[in-house]
């Protein structure tokens, strides 16, 4: 019994290892396709590019991942990357991938369809979506009244145990080197001294972030504006967080982007030009505003939600890929305690 | 302790058997574990090539801060270890052994916490146990306004061991069923109590069952990312992780990665030591008969209690909870996009990768035991080297083993069985390595003596006795493949969705109406294999 179970089993086994082998021989992708890889994820942008797919005919074969994790795998890939696209959630991701001259140049036309502060000097990636930072706020304990002008009004002692942030958060750490460009180094350590001084607790991410802030676990939360409309829709408007942007145009203001590359190694250049194109058309900067309410970026769509006009919030102009930068962040932020 | 190597006796048969293999042993055995352990090294040897090129290696190591979180780290570790063992010990007995009520229940759903993924795991603890979380809510009208925070260690050490103490459950469940016994009969017989029977007879006979379940249990510790991210407890592998997501160094997460590699060799060499040459079968050849159930008396009550806190603990209250966030959703006006791929596609590769896995483990444990010698126990150990590595250390070797030396694998559902293989060999290795240091090797020398191949031998005699290692080591990777995340999403066959890459997805973006059902698809898929299993157990007889 056991004997013939178990020869079943290897039978089984290797049918199935042959079977799954040959799809791995017979995977070869059509010319048309294209591969993208995407730090974004399903749940936002799937239906986006089920979309894309129907409408202009090219087949998608998308592989959802955490937007560092598929920069690794690029460089690990190098020049036998399957990827033509990379999808990033935030441009630190690309920024390292375009370090490695693993991302072609991308033609001036596509480049000049968004704002020039939304794409890679090097025109090596492109902004797609924008997102602002904005503290999170509960509504049942303070009124926007309560809340200061600028970043520097939460150093105040009155504050103490009533902050939430996500340190290890991509746009939270970018918020950081924005800072540090902006204010410099010692201002910015400052700031970062006052707001430990604070005590502020630490979540993992701006979801958890916002979610407390929602508990009231603490008062405010610095995170990125759209989160807040994902627990609005699963809680409906009794979730009582709201978001506040600073009016003082600092670097709480922060306007970031997610952005997309193509592949140096694509065998569809064609195809992957054409994605681009189409994430910066009116339909996907629609959908953007209205599915992920995130702030278009190009064809002169407008915000859906009650946000604050783009042009309003801050422009600083930082070049995100610059990996010295993040680093000389991380050292700040780990030399005041924030980061381990 | 010392009665047990009374009742235990010392072999000489260690020593008969570390003799020079045949031919055929040497391509039966031999050459398949050399090979598995050559898969295994693939990510050490990554690391090396990636260490190489760091220019200040040393000095990162050599940080005050990485010591003091290494230390931190070994102290989770241990914590969780300890306690999870002291659940899962009496958990494992109550029910395999006693007239506990609805036993075979409780055994299958004392197994299922270990599905949970990490990430999600603590996410629910903190909106049920958060400082203003559903508990909270619902003290709220006797005044309690706040909980004492759950973050750090305290909340890091409950999660990791709710979702790690199954390893030395599935193990010790195993051991219990493979115990001859007659041994806890004699020792009743000579007079000792239930209870010093226990202590002194069954416990020490569970020994290398829980070394090799807590070594699991330690390692899981080290390897976690998710649990101790939301908790906010800097593990070491936290620590790696943070400074490569924000600086995309590869060279310095490399050498951070090799400590744990180091932590792992630590650990292993602790593990062996425990590992007497006691032997752990008894000389009676005679078929093994199953044993009495043990009448709980007026102890039901309270180990039913005991159960139930547990089950509650580990599998209700998820459940509930996600159950909470799927109906708040759905009544808000979420889609809940269809399921059926994804659990097909989880279903079919968690079922290979226990196979595939199982098939690698058995002739490594087979010569640790059959041949144990110094080659035998290095190939043995080089299975465990990776299994304290963060799923994503993994992923990358086989990224860049993959994409650049075996193109047409590379993305592949072979390929990400493999990385299976690699993320989950102990969980096979040491659940049936344990069982087979049950065997008595006369019963395999008294099937050879008359005349039967060795591997009409293994099919007839070895394989049905060692069938509740077996069984734990499939449940173990079926179960623990269930919830991977990191390979799964970088090594999959492109477009090939599970269930634990569809909670991921929605969870870290807040859709959680959307993340709770293929969480719930995870427990309840999961938990048909585990009963079935649990169903055909050999079961004690009542008397």
């Amino acid at each position: 019994m056991v004997a013939k179970s178990f020869k079943l089993l290897i039978i089984m086994l290797t049918l199935s290892f042959i079977l799954s082998a040959c799809g791995g021989f017979t995977a070869e992708k059509d010319a048309d396709s294209i591969v993208i890889y995407s730090g974004r994820s399903e749940s936002l942008v799937g239906p986006l590019i089920e979309q894309f797919s129907a409408d202009t005919g090219i087949q998608v074969d998308i592989r959802y991942g955490d937007t560092a994790e598929l920069a690794a795998t690029l460089l690990e890939e190098g020049e036998n990357s399957p990827a033509d696209i990379f999808f990033a959630q935030e441009p630190g991701g690309l920024g390292v991938v375009a370090e490695a001259g693993l991302l072609a140049e991308l033609p001036e036309d596509l480049i000049s369809l968004v704002d020039s502060r939304f794409a890679a000097p090097n025109r090596t990636w492109v902004g797609v979506s924008g997102r602002a930072r904005v503290i999170a706020y509960n509504m049942e304990v303070l009124s926007p009244e309560d809340l200061p002008e600028d970043l520097w009004g939460f150093t105040d002692p009155k504050w103490k145990g009533k902050i939430g942030l996500p340190p290890t958060n991509a746009s939270f750490q970018t918020m950081v080197t924005a800072m540090r460009q902006q204010w410099g180094e010692e201002d910015t350590r400052l700031w970062l001294e006052g707001i430990m001084a604070n005590e502020p607790l630490f979540y993992e991410k701006n979801t958890p972030t916002v979610a407390a802030v929602g508990a009231g676990e603490v008062e405010v939360g610095f995170v990125n504006h759209y989160y807040l409309y994902r627990f609005l829709a699963e809680e409906g408007e009794s979730f009582p967080a709201r978001n506040y942007f600073l009016p003082a145009g600092d670097p709480g203001s922060l306007v970031l982007v997610s952005g997309t590359g193509l592949l140096n190694t694509s065998q569809n250049q064609e195809g992957s030009l054409t994605f681009i194109e189409y994430l910066l058309s009116e339909k996907a900067q629609t959908y953007f505003s209205d599915k992920t309410f995130e702030y278009p970026l190009a064809a002169e769509v407008s915000p859906s939600v009650d946000l604050p006009p783009l042009a309003s919030l801050n422009a600083v102009e930082i070049n995100l890929a610059d990996l010295a930068d993040l680093q000389g962040t991380v050292q700040l932020m780990q030399e005041v305690g924030m980061l381990p | 302790m010392n009665d047990a190597h009374t009742m235990i006796e010392t072999p000489n048969r260690t020593r008969k058997s570390v003799r020079w293999p045949s031919l055929r042993a040497v391509v039966m055995l031999w050459i398949p574990s050399i090979l598995v352990a050559g898969i295994i090294l693939l990510p050490i040897i990554y690391l090396v090539l990636r260490a190489v090129q760091a220019e200040n290696g040393l000095d990162l190591i050599l940080k005050n801060t990485t010591l003091l979180t290494i230390l931190r780290t070994i102290l989770l570790a241990g914590a969780v270890t300890l306690i999870s063992a002291t659940l899962a010990v009496p958990l494992a007995w109550l029910t395999t052994r006693t007239d506990l009520p609805l036993r075979r229940l409780w055994a299958t759903l004392t197994a299922l916490p270990i599905v949970i993924p990490s990430y999600v795991g603590a996410y629910l603890i903190v909106s049920t146990l958060g400082p203003r979380g559903m508990l909270q809510e619902w003290l709220e009208p006797l005044g309690v306004t706040r909980l004492p925070a759950i973050y750090g260690f305290p909340g890091a050490l409950f999660i990791l061991t709710i979702l790690s103490y199954p390893y030395i459950l599935l193990g010790v469940r195993a051991a219990l069923q493979n115990a001859d016994p007659s041994q806890e009969e004699a020792a009743r017989s000579m007079g000792l109590n239930p209870w010093q029977t226990f202590w002194r007879v069954t416990l020490p006979g569970l020994r290398p069952a829980i070394a090799a379940g807590g070594l699991l249990v330690a390692l899981y510790v080290l390897r976690d990312f998710g649990a101790v991210s939301v908790m906010r407890y800097n593990t070491f592998t936290r620590v790696i992780y943070l400074q490569y997501k924000s600086t995309f160094d590869r060279s310095a997460a490399a050498i951070l990665s090799l400590v744990l590699v180091v932590l792992t060799l630590t650990l292993l060499y602790f593990e062996q030591r425990t590992q007497t040459k006691a032997q752990y079968y008894t000389n009676a050849i005679n078929a093994k008969r199953t044993p009495k159930v043990v009448k709980l008396g007026r102890w039901k009550w309270v180990a039913l209690t005991f159960v139930i806190l547990v089950v509650f603990a580990g599998v209700i209250m998820p459940t509930l909870n996600l159950l909470y966030w799927l109906v708040r959703g759905v009544l808000a006006g979420e889609v809940i996009p269809g399921l059926w791929l994804s659990t097909r596609n989880s279903m079919m590769a968690s079922g290979l990768a226990a196979i595939v896995t199982l098939l690698a483990a058995l002739p490594v444990a087979i010569i640790s035991v059959r041949y144990a010698g110094r080659v035998s126990k290095t190939i043995k150990s080089i299975t465990y080297l990776a299994f304290a590595l963060p799923g994503i250390v993994i992923a990358l070797a086989l990224v860049f083993f993959g994409a650049n030396y075996a193109q047409p694998i590379y993305q592949t559902l072979p390929m990400l069985i493999i990385a299976y293989l690699i993320l989950f060999s102990p969980e096979a290795v040491g659940a049936v390595h344990a069982s087979f240091l049950q065997v008595h090797p006369s019963m395999e020398e008294s099937g050879r003596s008359l005349g039967h191949s060795p591997l009409a031998v293994f099919r007839k005699i070895t394989l049905p006795l060692i069938r509740p290692g077996i069984r734990a080591s499939l449940a173990l990777v079926f179960l623990t493949t269930m919830k991977e995340l990191p390979a799964t999403l970088i090594l999959s066959p492109i477009g090939f969705k599970t269930l634990s890459t569809g909670v991921w997805g929605a969870v870290s973006e807040a859709f959680f109406a959307q993340a709770a059902a293929p969480a719930l698809l995870i427990i309840l898929v999961s938990s048909v294999p585990m009963g079935f299993m649990i169903l055909g157990e050999k079961q004690p007889h009542k008397t």
